[in-house]
Parts: C-alpha cells; sequence; structure tokens
C-alpha cells in the first residue's frame, strides 16, 4: 500500500457533477406556476440526499419535513403539521452541524413563510392556489408578446407577419430588438436543455429583414371620444397606438421637442440609434396619433384643463429628474447628472470630453450608459466607481465587460465621499472611501467603510448616475395621490377618486424597462377604452404555423456579437452586430413551441386578442 | 397536397392534416385516448404516439401536423412499448374494479388494455380519492379519472361554461371543480354532455333505477311512465339493435314487461306544450320579445345562474316532462279515478338536467309530491331492462297506452335542435292563419350549424326565429340579444349541441357525435307520421275539452306553466 496516492476523481462522481449542472441549469428554468409544497417537498427530499446523516437535525429533521409535507401535499394535513413545521424547520437551521442542514431549513422557512396560505388551502380544500403557467416566454414578457408565435413566423421567413404578430401586444418591435432586457428569455424551457433562446436577436432580425412593415388598418368606426396623453415616452405612445386602434382620436403632450422619452433621452444612439426608434414612432403616429411638443402639463397647460378637453387622460411622464448624492462639493463646476448628459445627447448637443478624466458614480445600467457616452465623446480616461463588486452591479455582465472592453475603468469598493473642486469651483477629483463588502441585506451584500484610508481620484468630470426621481408636482397638485415620489394607481392603471384619469410606465413605477412601459399603456388603453364605454378587442388575425415534429438535441445558442471595441468606442453607430439568415433559422428551430407541447396544448398556448 | 409515408403506404393529404387524419384516410386506424376532434387535441395520454423517421422522439399523431415527405411508422417496436407502458401507468392509477363500474364494457380505457394484450401491471397502484355529493344527479369519481382533460375541455370549449378546472401540478394534478367549490355552488347546468364525453366511468348520472323498481315491486302504486322524443332514437344503441327492432314500440313492450302499468309517449305533452307555447307566442308577437322556449333544464338553469334578467323573455311554459307529470298526477289519476299519490310517475329521458328539473320545489303542482317521481336516463333505462333480462329481440312490438300515448310528428322533432321551433310555427300558422301550413314550410330552421336564423312570412308578418343549440353557442346568442345586435321575435336554444338527440343522458359511444343521426330518425318518424300538426292531437283537442278548456286557461295557468324566476337552484 503507497503511503499517499494522487488525487484523481472517481468515473461516477464525474457523471454526478455533470448532473449536478443539468439539475441546476433546470431550476433555474423552472416553469413558474409550480405547487409551491410540492417544490419544497422536492427540496426537502434532495437536500436529505446530500446529507451526510451524521447529525440528528438535518438525518431526522429533514426527514419529518418530507413526511409531513407529504401528508399535506395529499390534504391530510392539519394545523398541527403546520407548527411542527416551523419549529422543526426553526430547529435543524438552529443547530445542524453543517451548512447541508441549517441551509435546507432555510429554505424551507422562506418558502413556508411566503406561502403559508398554500400550505393552508392544502391542507384544509386539498387544493393548491397557485396555477401553472404555459409557456415561460409569454408570461415573463410583460408585455406578453406571442413569442413562439413570431419565432415560428420568422423560421417560415414570414417576417413581416412576424412583426404583425409582435406588434398585437408592443408597438416597439424595432426598439424592443435593440434594447429589450428579454425577461422573456430568464425561464426559456430551452434553457433546460442547452440554453434560452435568443429571443431578442430573433425579434432584431427579423425587424432589419423586413423594414418599413405599415400598421393594421383600424377596423372600427371612429368613437369620436378623445384621450389626452401626457408625455409621449414608450408607455404613452403604446397606449396612443392601441387607442387609436380602438377608434379613439389620441393628442400627446410632450415637454421635450421630440417624442421617444428615455428611449430618446435616456438610451444612447449606440445602443438605440435614431432611425430605429423612428420607424416605431412613425407606424404609431401614422394611425392619426396627434402630437404636441414642448408643452409642459403643469406650466403651459393643467391637468384640470385636458380633463375638461378631453374624454380621458393618461398620464405617462416617466421619471426623468435624477437622484443626488447629497456630499460636500456635488455643486461644483463639472458634475452633472447621467439623465442631464444623455438628455443633452437626445436632442443632439453633444459635450466635449476631449482630454478629460471623466468619473461615473453608480452601477446601474444607467451608469454604464454614462460611462460608455463619455468614452465616445473622446474622454481621456474613463473610470466608473461603485461602492459593491463588480458582480452585484445591476447593470447588465454584457453592458460592464463591454464597457471594460472599450477601455473604461470599473473602481469597484469604493465610496464616494466628497467632490473637490479648484478655488474657481471646478472639479478637481473626488474622494473616495475604500468599502468592505459585509453581510447580505435584501438579498445582497451590503458594503461598509473599510478599515483603509480614503484616497483621491483626480478627475475633470463627474457624472452622477444614481438612479432617477420623478416629478409629479404639478398632478400632486391637482389632487393625483403620491407614494413617495411615485403617481397611485390601481392595477388597471385607474387613479383612485380621478375619473378617467390613468397612469402608467416609469412614472408610477420608478425607473424600469422598456417593456414595462409599454406593457403600462397596452393595460391603459384596454381598460381607457372599457372606460369609454367600449370593448374593442386587440388581435393581429394571423394563424401562426404549425409545431415542428423535430427535436434539436442539446445545441449552441446563437450569441450576437459586437462591433470590434477599437472601433466602436469612438462613434455613437449601433455597436451590435445582427444575425445571419444561417443563424435566425438555427436559432429559430431550436424553439421548443411551449405553446403547442405541454401545457400550452390545453391551456395559455396563445391567446389570439385582448 | 402533402406527401408522406404512413406504415409503408403512400399517403397524400391536405397541408395542415394530422398523422392521425391521414392514417385514417388510408384506414390506419391509430388507437386514441385522450382525443375529442376539434375539442381535446392536447396528446395528454401518449398513446396515439407514433414513430417518425428522423425524429428522436415519439411524436403523438393526433396533434401532429403532416409533412412532405414524412416516412410514419404506428406499430413499430417503440410505439408498442410506449402505447403499452403508457396504458399500463394509467392503469396504475384507475380505480380498475370494473364489474362494478357502470361504464364496464363501454369504457375506452378498458378496450385498450385489451386490445393491447395487457394482462399485469408493472406499477403498484395510487389511485385519487372518490369524494363526492351523491345527491347531485351529477357524479365525478376521481378513482377513474385518466386526466384526460376532456371534460374540462367540453365544457369550456362546447358549452363555455368551465365548470371543470385543472388543480395542482405534477403527481398532485388532478380535475376539479372551479375553485373547489361544492358543484352545486358552480355554474354546472347539469346539461351531461362531460358525462357522454367522458372515455371512462369517472363521470356519471346518478343512477335511480332502483327507485323505479320499488315502485314496480309496490302493489299499491300505480306506475306511468313517460318516453321522452330522443329515447326512441337512441336507447336501442345498447343493445346493438338493427333499427327496426329499436322501435318505440318495442320500447313500450320492454316496459311493459318490466311491470310497468301504463306506459305513454312525452310527445304527447309536447304538443300540449305547442298549443300552450305557441298561444303565448302569438298573443305577445311583436310586444314583448324574443319568446325564448323553456323545454330544456340545462338552458333554464343556465339563465337562472348566468342571465336572471333574461327570465322574463322565457316561455312561462313547463317543459312536455313537467306537464306530462302535472297532468298524469291530476288528469289521468282522475280518470283512474285514483289517489293521485298511488300513481308514481316515471320519465325516460335523454337528459341528465330533467332529475333536477322534477325535483325543482316549484314546478310541481299536482299537490301530490312531485309530478315526476323519478327521472331515468336513457343509459339507465338500458341497464334497467338488462337487469331484469328483457331481451328486446324476443318481444313483439306493442301500442302505447291511451289517451296520453299518442303523439304527432311535430312532438316527436322535439327531440332535435330546431324542433321545437318548426312545431310550434307549424300550430302558431294555424292559429292565426286557421288554415295549416304545408308541414315542412318551417323546415329552413333545420340545420347541424350551432347557431341558425331564419325568417318566415305568416299572413303578411315576418316572423324572425332564431335556434342554437350548445350553451356557449346560447350564450353568443344570449348576449348579442342584450347588446341589440340581434333582433328576434322566437328563439328555440337546447344546452346540448344537437338538442335532446345529443343530450347528456343518452348512450355513449365514445368518438361519435351522434346527435345528427339520431335526428334523422326524429325527422324520418315526422314525416311517415299520421298526423304532423300538435293542434290535430286528438287527446290534446280532448285534455282541452275535458279539462284545460283553452290553453292559457286558469287550470292550464295551474299546471302547466311556471316562474322560472323561482325555481330552487340546490335541490
Amino acid at each position: 500500500m503507497d503511503r499517499l496516492q494522487l488525487y484523481s476523481t472517481e468515473k461516477s462522481q464525474d457523471v454526478m457533477d455533470g448532473l449536478y449542472e443539468d439539475m441546476s441549469r433546470r431550476l433555474v428554468f423552472s416553469p413558474k406556476g409550480n405547487c409551491p409544497v410540492s417544490m419544497t417537498n422536492a427540496f426537502l427530499k434532495l437536500t436529505l440526499a446530500q446529507s451526510c446523516g451524521k447529525c440528528v437535525p438535518c438525518r431526522i429533521g429533514l426527514d419529518t419535513l418530507a413526511s409531513i409535507t407529504d401528508k399535506i401535499l395529499s390534504g391530510k394535513g392539519s394545523e398541527n403539521d403546520l407548527q411542527v413545521i416551523e419549529k422543526t424547520a426553526t430547529v435543524i437551521a438552529d443547530s445542524a452541524d453543517c451548512a447541508i442542514g441549517f441551509e435546507a431549513a432555510k429554505l424551507v422557512l422562506d418558502g413556508f413563510r411566503a406561502f403559508r396560505d398554500d400550505y393552508i388551502s392544502h391542507m384544509k380544500n386539498n387544493r393548491c392556489t397557485v396555477n401553472f403557467k404555459s409557456v415561460p416566454c409569454v408570461f415573463d414578457c410583460p408585455a406578453h408578446v406571442d413569442i413562439p408565435g413570431y419565432i415560428s413566423l420568422i423560421k417560415e421567413g414570414r417576417y413581416a407577419d412576424a412583426i404583425r404578430l409582435i406588434r398585437k401586444d408592443n408597438p416597439f418591435p424595432s426598439v424592443c430588438g435593440l434594447v429589450c432586457e428579454h425577461p422573456c428569455e430568464s425561464h426559456c424551457r430551452r434553457g433546460m436543455v442547452d440554453a434560452p433562446i435568443n429571443i431578442r436577436g430573433l425579434k432584431r432580425f427579423a425587424v432589419d429583414t423586413v423594414g418599413e412593415v405599415p400598421p393594421p388598418e383600424i377596423s372600427v368606426p371612429l368613437t369620436g371620444k378623445k384621450v389626452a396623453v401626457i408625455g409621449g415616452g414608450p408607455a404613452g405612445l403604446s397606449a396612443a397606438y392601441y387607442l387609436s386602434l380602438m377608434g379613439h382620436s389620441v393628442t400627446i403632450f410632450e415637454k421635450r421637442q421630440r417624442l421617444g422619452g428615455m428611449l430618446r433621452y435616456g438610451i444612447p444612439s449606440y445602443r438605440l440609434p435614431d432611425d430605429y426608434l423612428d420607424r416605431d414612432i412613425n407606424t404609431i403616429l401614422s394611425l392619426g396619433v396627434k402630437v404636441n411638443l414642448g408643452v409642459s402639463v403643469g406650466t403651459d397647460i393643467t391637468l384640470e384643463d385636458l380633463r375638461g378637453q378631453f374624454d380621458s387622460v393618461y398620464i405617462s411622464i416617466g421619471a426623468h429628474a435624477d437622484k443626488k448624492l447629497k456630499i460636500k462639493g456635488e455643486d461644483s463646476r463639472g458634475v452633472i447628472s447621467a439623465v442631464e448628459l444623455l438628455g443633452n445627447m437626445g436632442d443632439g448637443n453633444k459635450p466635449d470630453f476631449t482630454g478629460k478624466r471623466v468619473v461615473v458614480l453608480g452601477g446601474g445600467n444607467v451608469a454604464m450608459d454614462a460611462t460608455r457616452t463619455a468614452m465616445r465623446l473622446n474622454a481621456a480616461s474613463v473610470t466608473c466607481v461603485y461602492r459593491r463588486r463588480v458582480e452585484d452591479m445591476t447593470a447588465l455582465k454584457e453592458e460592464v465587460e463591454g464597457a471594460m472592453a472599450e477601455g473604461c475603468e470599473i473602481l469597484p469598493l469604493m465610496a464616494p465621499v466628497e467632490v473637490q473642486a479648484d478655488e474657481n469651483g471646478n472639479v478637481t477629483g473626488v474622494v473616495l472611501q475604500p468599502q468592505i463588502i459585509g453581510k447580505y441585506e435584501g438579498g445582497r451584500p451590503k458594503p461598509s467603510n473599510a478599515d483603509k484610508p480614503a484616497e483621491v481620484l483626480p478627475c475633470d468630470i463627474i457624472i452622477v448616475a444614481v438612479g432617477q426621481a420623478i416629478d409629479a408636482t404639478h398632478f400632486a397638485d391637482s389632487g393625483v395621490k403620491l407614494k413617495w415620489d411615485q403617481i397611485l394607481t390601481q392595477k388597471g392603471t385607474a387613479i383612485d377618486g380621478m375619473e378617467g384619469v390613468f397612469a402608467g410606465g416609469d412614472c408610477i413605477s420608478g425607473p424600469l424597462t422598456v417593456i414595462r412601459a409599454i406593457d403600462g399603456g397596452k393595460v391603459a388603453a384596454a381598460n381607457i377604452d372599457n372606460y369609454l364605454g367600449y370593448d374593442t378587442k386587440i388581435t393581429a388575425g394571423l394563424e401562426v404555423p404549425p409545431a415542428s415534429y423535430r427535436f434539436k438535441p442539446a445545441h449552441g445558442r446563437i450569441n450576437l456579437t459586437e462591433r470590434n471595441a477599437n472601433e466602436r468606442k469612438n462613434d455613437f453607430c449601433l455597436m451590435e452586430n445582427e444575425m445571419s439568415l444561417e443563424e435566425a433559422t438555427q436559432e429559430c428551430s431550436r424553439c421548443l413551441r411551449c405553446d403547442h407541447y405541454g401545457f400550452g396544448s390545453f391551456k395559455g398556448g396563445r391567446e389570439y386578442q385582448w | 397536397m402533402v406527401n408522406l409515408i404512413i406504415d409503408n403506404k403512400a399517403v397524400s393529404v391536405n397541408k395542415g392534416t394530422t398523422i392521425l387524419d391521414a392514417a385514417k384516410s388510408v384506414n390506419i386506424k391509430i388507437p386514441t385516448l385522450c382525443y375529442l376532434r376539434g375539442v381535446n387535441e392536447i396528446g395528454s395520454c401518449r398513446v396515439c404516439v407514433v414513430e417518425i423517421e428522423g425524429s428522436q422522439r415519439l411524436s403523438a399523431a393526433c396533434n401532429t401536423v403532416v409533412a412532405e415527405g414524412m416516412v410514419v411508422h404506428t406499430n413499430s417496436a417503440r410505439v408498442r412499448q410506449a402505447r403499452k407502458h403508457n396504458i399500463e401507468m394509467i392503469l396504475s392509477q384507475h380505480n380498475c374494479h370494473c364489474p362494478t363500474c357502470l361504464r364496464s364494457g363501454n369504457c375506452s380505457l378498458q378496450k385498450m388494455a385489451n386490445n393491447l394484450n395487457i394482462y399485469n401491471l408493472d406499477y403498484d397502484t395510487k389511485v385519487d380519492e372518490f369524494n363526492w355529493d351523491m345527491s347531485f344527479p351529477l357524479i365525478r369519481d376521481n378513482s377513474k379519472c385518466i386526466k384526460c382533460l376532456r371534460c374540462v375541455t367540453v365544457c369550456e370549449k362546447i358549452q363555455g361554461i368551465g365548470v371543470w378546472e385543472v388543480n395542482s401540478t405534477g403527481a398532485n394534478m388532478r380535475i376539479t371543480t372551479r375553485d373547489g367549490l361544492n358543484i352545486k355552488d358552480t355554474n354546472c347546468t347539469l346539461c351531461g354532455q362531460c358525462i357522454t364525453h367522458c372515455p371512462v366511468g369517472a363521470l356519471r348520472e346518478r343512477d335511480d333505477t332502483s327507485k323505479v323498481l320499488s315502485a314496480v315491486y309496490d302493489p299499491e302504486k300505480i306506475t306511468v311512465v313517460q318516453l321522452a322524443p330522443a329515447v326512441r332514437t337512441a336507447w336501442g344503441e345498447a343493445f346493438h339493435l338493427p333499427k327496426e327492432s329499436a322501435s318505440v314500440n318495442r320500447l313500450v313492450a320492454c316496459l311493459r314487461a318490466l311491470g310497468i302499468n301504463y306506459i305513454f309517449d312525452t310527445d304527447f305533452t309536447a304538443d300540449l306544450t305547442i298549443m300552450e307555447e305557441g298561444t303565448e307566442f302569438i298573443k305577445n308577437f311583436k310586444k314583448h320579445k324574443p319568446l325564448m322556449t323553456s323545454c330544456c333544464p340545462g338552458w333554464t338553469r343556465f339563465l337562472i345562474k348566468e342571465y336572471p334578467d333574461m327570465l322574463q323573455y322565457l316561455s312561462s311554459a313547463k317543459s312536455p316532462q313537467q306537464m306530462f307529470g302535472a297532468v298524469a298526477k291530476t288528469y289521468f289519476a282522475k280518470k283512474l279515478d285514483v289517489d293521485p299519490s298511488r300513481i308514481f310517475s316515471i320519465s325516460i329521458m335523454p337528459c341528465t338536467a330533467k332529475k333536477y328539473e322534477c325535483e325543482v320545489p316549484e314546478v310541481n303542482d299536482s299537490g301530490a309530491g312531485q309530478d315526476v317521481d323519478v327521472v331515468l336516463t336513457t343509459r339507465e333505462l338500458t341497464r334497467l331492462l338488462r337487469s331484469c333480462h328483457i331481451d328486446p329481440e324476443t318481444l313483439e312490438d306493442e301500442p302505447f297506452d291511451s289517451p296520453m300515448g299518442l303523439g304527432t310528428g311535430a312532438g316527436v322533432i322535439f327531440g332535435t335542435t330546431g324542433g321545437v321551433m318548426e312545431a310550434a310555427l307549424r300550430s302558431a300558422y294555424f292559429l292565426l292563419t286557421g288554415t295549416n301550413p304545408d308541414p315542412d314550410a318551417f323546415s329552413g330552421v333545420r340545420g347541424r350549424d350551432g347557431w341558425r336564423e331564419a325568417s318566415f312570412d305568416i299572413q303578411g308578418s315576418e316572423v324572425k326565429v332564431a335556434v342554437a343549440s350548445g350553451l356557449a353557442n346560447a350564450r353568443k346568442l344570449v348576449e348579442a340579444i342584450r347588446k341589440g345586435e340581434v333582433d328576434y321575435d322566437f328563439v328555440e336554444i337546447m344546452a346540448c349541441p344537437g338538442g335532446c338527440a345529443g343530450g347528456g343522458g343518452q348512450p355513449i359511444e365514445d368518438g361519435k357525435e351522434l346527435a345528427g343521426h339520431r335526428s334523422e330518425t326524429l325527422y324520418e318518424i315526422d314525416a311517415n307520421s299520421r298526423m304532423r300538426f300538435s293542434h290535430e292531437n286528438n287527446s290534446v283537442v280532448q285534455i282541452y275539452d275535458e279539462f284545460f278548456k283553452n290553453p292559457l286557461s286558469d287550470m292550464s295557468h295551474e299546471l302547466l306553466h311556471t316562474k322560472h324566476n323561482t325555481w330552487t337552484l340546490d335541490t
């Protein structure tokens, strides 16, 4: 016998490792609407299989919890069982010898507390309170775009029909083809096989291939009803589009000189060029939407005026105010907000950062937009300073990586404490306090001051990108209720106590994504239509091709590439490359057609109208 | 056209055809279980799976569309193995006490297991609980449910009600009433379409045959049967009788052999209904419209539950079943000179909702208990005859008893969609003009479409009528009336697609919609009838002479009409 042996892995363990990987991916892409008690029961059995069996709470406690949840699932549970679950899980969490046990118990407790109603329903009525969601991509898309439908149309080369089908739920196919955060991909069932479908990429492919597609004809008689839309961003324009299709007369009041809201005044053109945005806007306007530019509601006209002149009013003013850092020296010359910078860019007013050292403060997508814009404005250096770690940044990973590839620097774990300025009030630097990452709070680790001295980062320009605010002062003065700075609405976007007035988009939620704003406009249009006494349905009038019987085995996902970093960092032209026909065709054929296979063919596979 | 090969046969079919239909076109019958054409094409049972060359996995033939050059094998080793094991899996979660199941011998699962030579199971059994309010006329036994989801889709798509839903996920998934309500609190109309579309015995009517037998064996009781029009077209199906042996008079002979004292025809009170409803129609013509028929208790329940404000348009006439019951325990008891409480009134109906209707307190006016004591569906009737070892083939045809055994062709067609309308128009024409129209003058209301319209000229007045069957169609029609999109004088609704011929109490032949075929038989009987006008029914003339005097008289109001808005829903 050798005294020591070289490390080697067992074949069976390699297989297990592969299975763990498959299982963890499977969990990530879990369908929505599964029974929470059933999932907890399954988790318990999984964690029990992971247990070594040495310590009592883990070995016996988890097994007991599995048995009780089995009992509850069979409709035979009792009040006492619920108490036993909580008590036992607490004991395991408190006294198991290692993380296998106490983390498992934590998982049970978190689920138990969140889904207590479901436990009770199983126990009392032998029923689950949750409904299975058929098509993950359609469910996860806030606007519920018929994704399997348009992918199958793209596959058949019917690009114009694909655009028509998208427009049934989303009048911004060009915009979303480029900048949608694609929540549709987050639970794509294809993820259980290999990776989600590149849904946004396919949408962009259709948009690029087909070009202009005229909107549908207004197929109903004009109602003569007039709706005012305050704010010409994605929420307002979406509402205008659907309300026009429903036969109503829509007038948009936009404070700025151009339509588009944050799409124009927030998203840099290297991500969303004007021609893409204008294509969607022109389609919407071609339905006869009237537009008043440069009109500020509150200054030029009041909400009361509009309520008097229109049958219904939709407030979609967005979140265009900026948030301050509230640190010393913040008012120095050279400190600007990202909102202001990107807003100026939208109006074509480009500052020149030639030779300037730029510091961006913040870690979200807007911070990345500011960082990469600064680089394109010819800055000598761009440094993005963030309090937490790079992996904690809320910006999309590819945005951070893209910025770094373009030569921007990310300086993590640094908190700005003071802006330094010269005697003329011009920025000279920012004082940064090093941070140490700490314990989790609200799902992510919180930083605190590290035991290190503060440093000065010399710079000429500071761009503050620490969030956006809503300026709804005029509306509050007119009687609209606010919570913090957000307009309060019902779930259907109606404002309590103000008949006929609705609100949506960022101004009721704080800054979210374009697709959330589009959903806001769509929901408002439906409810305003009903409010006006109509029930006109929106439909694409298209049949979707049948699902293929061929199943494509595990196959790589087509990812979109970007133009060479050294080249793209010098201009504001679109940086992302499109798919080729070959790539798009291959990507389409990966779609598992959840509208047809699985629960979809029974229920929820397709909504033909709303 | 798309060309493909199925089991070595070249097949050419239209684009969009399923493999199942393509195979059928060359006489290859791929077995199916959950499939219901146009309604439930969801591939849940995985019994119709086939092997397609070049495809990794097996595909469901029922909802996979053909493609050019496809090569399909419907009976390969892989296919057979999958089909067999899938059936075994279903059997492992099915209450297989077949001898005590009323669908034994007419069960698609049983047939499938037999066909696939399944004699033992590799799986342990695990069966859902049977937990149901047995007083309700419709019974769901989840221990037999195979979760094919047909009941869910039929109720939702064909009837537009949505009584059933899927609850929970994975192994715990099961079919429950919507929101888990007691069935009595759902919008169930008791149409019974979920029963006739269930491939197994998970859904059935409450069996009331023992009540009939008790009465037959009770020397104090005088048993009186009424036979609904649509029963005569279907009762022989379960006995596999040739058409000539499956006559209504053969059924009369069977019932007499069973020991029933008087056997009458609901056609008689169908004719009586026409007199009452027809007169009501003429009285309200162009004043309070539309008049809507009230023969169908599924439709009535639907209105009470979902559109109570529309009840004002419903004819106040009782259904023929209830008119018969009222007459049996008054007029007929008097004729026999017996205490009406001795009469035990039995109704044989193609319908499950009739079991509810006879129990509604507000409809019972004879003062001698329920006017109709018990309702048997056509299926219960055949089970009852079998249990009494009555063999219809060995009996001779026998006539109905008199006087309520006399019905006209107009009464017969009550059993099909459009029939009540046509019968009513024949007599309305007479009542308005004093002369008979051509008996086929109103055949324009016949047909199979779910919602039909027609317009007739009677003495210079335009009569606009509509006929709908299936409650999803009925809902569309009602909505259109409410929105003012349509304008009718007279509307006939039957809850079941095709009318009573396709009723929820009729014999079941899985995969076949027999309403059309049965309706043809009814029209045939009508065409060959000596009398084709309700007002010419001598027994009807006689009952007015001797008892009611006139349609809408005080006496007929008391016994033949009802206020539907007062009906109790939970009986």
